[in-house]
């Protein structure tokens, strides 16, 4: 199968910054299979670039709807016990967090 | 007394209805068979992650009092179910086959976990999955594979692995999956049951852990097509809590699956889609299709062939868009609110724990997913990738519109291959292979349902019956005529 | 060269600015679940699945919200899309439920827009990129750090309250050729949009308490070239005076850099409300990509074309127009125009007038003793607690004798201590007028006797002098005492009434 012209070339590097973009603490030795894997799968999902899409609208929902609300009506909020039931820590009835390095955005 | 886990659920509701057996008898049973075979990570069929026998035993018990107050009880009353653990169910563990959700207890019913609950269903427990719904073996699970009952050294097919095999083993006559990319009906196939992905939008998505927002949809898994059209109307309807959820009547499938049972399909043009099928399908899998065309052709149906020529393009298209969305809908994992939380020493910051944590809770098919999908997002490749496959994507919903002008449904073999053995496929392009004639369907959103349709070297092949948007009845009535002429193999047990 | 004032750096530059504002609306419920908006409550407890992110949720769109942005477009001039989509903005934060931010990004609701403000009499058009729909987040709180902020905290804790409610945000396009009132107009700018979405009713827009925030961008060309300069962002912008402060401060900081050659990093800065000056933000290693992409959760929204027409007909005037149609019913010269403009003041005069009082008094109040009052508190005179519908019952009750011009003052002083109705205040304070004539004689009696000198200079004739004798009435009286009344009693007893 012919490569596209889009057809990449996923370098450990690359795997590395995707990782932390998505925040996963890959490890070095993971590094190196998932490059290669993840190149072998865009290498096959890179296909989509053979098919002349020029004129053709871009289909991201199956399902035609549109306008879909609803009324401005306070609804009962989950109990508190609840919501913090499944946290891996609570203080002050609040999810407790390490310390945050980057700033608000 | 009959054996009771033997029995459709439309029998079984039967009996309940008039008081022959009690619903309490019949979880038991059931609890019973699971007891017996289903075993657990290292053996046994391994269909439940969690087995919920109290919330059974009082629901089968409310059941029988609503009967002897003389209540009305709803088509499934006193029926018990298992469900798929990306479903999430208040009070009982849901883990997703992951890791990282660990003992997490959800707070909420997902809708269609009330609307089985209030049709009566009694739900044993919850099922097995590939983690995150992401794969065909259900070997992704964190918690161990599960075996497809026909063979326990083969697998049950994914990511709905769980409940199929847990159906096909008779723990359950019925199930509920989700179907992505072919989670439902790829496992009906292999573990030889029938299994229904409806419309996009026809069952509630709110409270169904989202892999890919714009494909998932959860269905129903039975023995027989009309336990199975049964369960459809039990879980199908507008949901205002979805927004994408369809405001129109539900489909009358039952009425379709009955009438289907007369074995008539005269009129009905049914076409055979040349995209799936040929290089890559075993050639078993292809016999038992053609037997199965040559059936719906004994009844009365006209057999066209038809071509889809995007479709070649739908396992990239897929594999583009479902991590794309995934890698979005699985960020809010991050050790804050629930689930797992890994480096939390004092030392790291939240940034290091949250990674830690999800390199720790993710197995590695949700990570190069993850990753791929962050890719395909990337800004430079937005276009080339995942904006390419929504193209991709529209070029396929027209060529089923243009298939549909020409017949009534369009058919396929549903998988490539049969059950293949447990840890025989590595590498994951291999694996992604076995969506190849279930993907075209979930792109386009339209109905699609398996049904078994003989054996190859004794294991199940399922026939793909695809119907336009909304009309999964139509899937029900041919599956039902299919079935009357062309018994379904009997599952070894 | 040494850049201290805005004069300074139109010598060399050109500024150019920029505001994002964000603008929390006044629904009952979330933008995407049905939680309370209600402010205060105790920690996570207006929370659900949906604005918590819990695995299984989805979002459900407020119809209110949606048309709040309209109007919102409409009255900035906007063109309304006829078909959008919502889109998730991906990235992680601990105040983030779901880790991206269901915004919307390349298909904003309204676009197009623009708003005319006025400076000095010269009116600037300041153009609207966008208007579009977004969420709002939890709220951290750090703990551990010295000062409570981020720097230096042990650890932080989170609530999510907050998170999803409806936030709109409008941007507009850059605005050149401001010159040296850059400041002034976007501070004019700020003022206006708020009293805009304040007549809308879509927001209680109170900026200290975050229902109505700015960013601020700024950059600086030297005069004459081309392109844009490099531009900061400037947050933390709490008020409109900071806005004022905050352009000007970034236009002479700028200034001062590129004249010594250097280059003005693109970064966000933080606005010191203490020292009126802006310090850098944290800088991030690379911009960040959000690999934006529709939100699939929800469906597009597509405003029919009669809707967004009905929503039109029946906006409420909106303040230009209000203004224009005061001006024209108060019936002032160009220059009282320009004075009451100045002092901030033509809808107050003209909404005293509507509520019936005479032109002349309603701007001698409002110019007058209200403005320095508004001064001496350091607001804005729309600010105080005295709104027109006090001040006209005030000037009412003067001119049918109710009460004196100094019982006047006292009824204004009450109300704008407590915000309460004119006669409340007058009732509690019992500011009235004694008229009673047995107690004005007596109060009469009682100065003529305490001040024979006078007394007997009014008697030989000298009238003048009866005024001293008022004012020991009106101070008997704590002011009570109609004067005119109390003089001619006075008049009568001595002999020459």
């Amino acid at each position: 199968m012919p490569d596209s012209h889009l057809s990449p070339r996923v370098s450990t590097s690359d795997v590395a910054h995707l990782a932390r973009l998505a925040r996963l603490a890959v490890t070095d030795a993971e590094l190196d299979t998932f490059a290669q894997q993840l190149d072998v799968i865009l290498g096959a999902v890179a296909r989509v670039a053979e098919l002349d899409v020029a004129d053709v609208q871009p289909m991201s929902h199956a399902v035609a709807l549109t306008n879909v609300f609803r009324p401005d009506e306070v609804r009962p909020s989950l109990p508190r016990e609840d919501v913090l039931a499944g946290a891996p820590a609570v203080e002050d009835d609040k999810f407790r967090v390490p310390r945050i390095l980057a700033e608000e955005a | 007394m009959t054996d009771l886990i033997r029995l459709t659920a439309a029998e079984t509701a039967a009996k309940v209805a008039t008081g022959e057996v009690s619903a309490v008898e019949v979880a038991q049973a059931h609890l019973d068979r699971i007891a017996e075979v289903d075993g657990g990570e290292h053996g046994g069929v391994h269909a439940f992650l969690h087995v919920d026998t109290d919330g059974a035993l009082a629901a089968a018990k409310a059941i029988d009092g609503k009967r002897a107050a003389g209540e009305e009880l709803g088509p499934l009353a006193g029926v018990p179910l298992a469900m798929k653990d990306v479903v999430v169910t208040r009070g009982l563990p849901t883990t997703s086959g992951s890791k990282i959700l660990q003992g997490w207890i959800p707070p909420y019913d997902a809708t269609i976990t009330t609307r089985i609950k209030d049709a009566g269903i009694v739900m044993l427990g919850k099922t097995n999955m590939d983690e995150f719904a992401m794969g065909s073996s259900t070997e992704n699970s964190a918690y161990g594979p599960t075996r497809n009952p026909w063979d326990q050294t083969k697998i049950p097919g994914g990511s709905s692995g769980g409940s199929s095999a847990a159906v096909a083993a008779f723990e359950a006559p019925l199930s509920i999956g989700t179907d992505t990319g072919g989670s439902i009906r790829q496992p009906a196939a292999v573990t030889g049951i029938v299994g229904h992905k409806p419309t996009y939008g026809a069952v509630s998505r709110y409270g169904l852990i989202a892999f890919s927002s714009s494909l998932d949809q959860a269905g129903p898994f039975a023995r027989t097509v009309l336990d199975t059209a049964l369960l459809y109307e039990a879980i199908a309807g507008h949901d205002p809590l979805d927004s994408t959820s369809l405001d129109v009547p539900v489909a009358p499938v039952v009425a379709a699956a009955r009438e289907g049972a007369n074995g008539d399909l005269a009129g009905v043009k049914v076409g055979v889609i040349r995209e799936l099928g040929g290089e890559g399908y075993e050639p078993g899998v292809t016999a038992a299709f053609e037997a199965a065309v040559a059936t719906l052709k004994g009844l009365g149906a006209e057999i066209v062939e038809v071509s889809c020529h995007s479709f070649d393009y739908a396992l990239a298209a897929y594999y583009l868009i479902a991590p794309s969305e995934c890698s979005s809908n699985l960020a809010r994992f991050d050790a804050v609110r629930y689930g797992l939380r890994v480096g939390d020493d004092g030392n790291n910051s939240l940034e290091d724990v949250m990674s830690l944590t999800r390199e720790a809770g993710f197995g590695p098919e949700v990570k190069r997913r993850i990753m791929i999908g962050t890719y395909a997002l990337s800004s430079g490749y937005y276009d080339a990738y995942y904006g390419q496959a929504q193209k991709v994507r529209r070029l396929i919903a027209d060529d089923f519109n243009k298939a549909f002008a020409q017949v009534d449904v369009l058919v396929s073999p549903t998988a490539p291959t049969v059950a293949f053995g447990i840890g025989e496929v590595l590498d994951p392009l291999t694996m992604y292979k076995n969506d190849l004639a279930t993907l075209p369907a979930s792109l386009a959103g339209v109905p699609a349902i398996s049904v078994p349709a003989g054996l190859s070297e004794g294991l199940p092949v399922g026939l793909q019956i695809i119907a336009p948007t909304l009309q999964d009845d139509r899937c029900f009535k041919v599956a039902a005529a299919f079935e009357s002429a062309s018994p379904f193999p009997e599952i070894p047990s | 060269m040494t850049f201290a004032t805005v004069e300074d750096v139109l010598a060399k530059y050109e500024p150019t600015f920029g505001l994002e504002t964000h603008v929390e609306l006044n629904t009952k419920s979330k933008m995407f679940c049905g939680c309370s908006t209600d402010f205060g409550g105790e920690p996570n407890t207006r929370t659900c699945p949906t604005c918590l992110g819990l695995p299984g949720a989805l979002p459900a769109v407020n119809a209110l919200a949606i048309e709040s942005t309209i109007k919102i477009g409409l009255a900035l001039n906007c063109s309304i899309a006829t078909w959008c989509r919502f889109a998730r903005k991906n990235y992680f934060y601990p105040d983030m439920p779901k880790n991206f931010q269901t915004s919307q990004y390349d298909e904003p609701l309204c676009f197009d827009g623009y708003l005319d403000v006025e400076v000095d009499g010269v009116t600037h058009r300041v153009g609207i990129e966008r208007v579009h729909m977004e969420e709002d987040t939890g709220k951290n709180t750090h703990v551990g750090g010295a000062t409570g902020r981020i720097h230096g905290a042990d650890y932080s804790l989170v609530d999510f309250n907050r998170a999803g409610i409806p936030l709109i945000e409008i941007v507009t396009k850059p605005v050149p050729g401001t010159g040296a009132l850059a400041p002034e107009v976007a501070k004019a700018y700020v003022t206006a949009l708020r009293d805009i979405l304040r007549t809308l009713g879509v927001s209680d827009v109170r900026m200290e308490q975050g229902s109505l925030r700015c960013d601020v961008n700024t950059s600086l060309a030297p005069l004459g070239a081309t392109e844009w300069g490099t531009r900061t962002e400037t947050k933390n912008v709490n008020s409109l005076r900071s806005v004022e402060r905050a352009v000007r401060s970034e236009m002479i900081r700028q200034a001062g850099l590129l004249d010594a050659g250097q280059r003005i990093l693109q970064e966000t800065r933080h606005f010191q409300e203490t020292t009126g000056e802006t310090r850098p933000g944290r800088s991030k290693e690379e911009a960040t990509d959000y690999r934006h992409f529709p939100e699939l959760d929800l469906v597009p929204v597509a405003p029919a074309p009669e809707w967004v027409e009905q929503i039109r007909a029946n906006l409420p005037e909106l303040p230009a127009a209000r203004r224009a149609r005061l001006v024209e019913s108060l019936g002032v010269s160009a220059d009282d125009l320009q004075q009451m403009s100045n002092a901030g003041v033509v809808e107050l005069v003209g909404e005293t007038v509507e509520a019936g009082a005479p032109v002349a008094e309603a701007r001698n109040w409002w110019q007058g003793y209200l403005t320095q009052q508004a001064n001496a508190k350091e607001v804005e005179t729309a600010e105080l607690n005295i709104t027109p519908a006090h001040v006209a019952r005030v000037i009412a009750l003067v001119a049918d004798g109710t009460l004196s011009t100094a019982l006047a003052r006292q009824a204004v002083d009450g109300v704008l201590e407590t915000g309460d109705d004119v006669d409340a205040v007058i009732a509690a304070k019992g500011l009235k007028k004694v008229s009673d004539t047995g107690a004005l004689e007596a109060a009469a009696d009682a100065a003529i006797a305490a001040d024979p000198d006078a007394a007997q200079k009014i008697r030989d004739g000298k009238v003048a002098a009866v005024g001293a004798l008022v004012g020991q009435v009106m101070k008997a009286t704590r002011g009570q005492a109609d004067a005119a009344a109390v003089r001619e009693i006075l008049l009568r007893k001595l002999g020459q009434a």
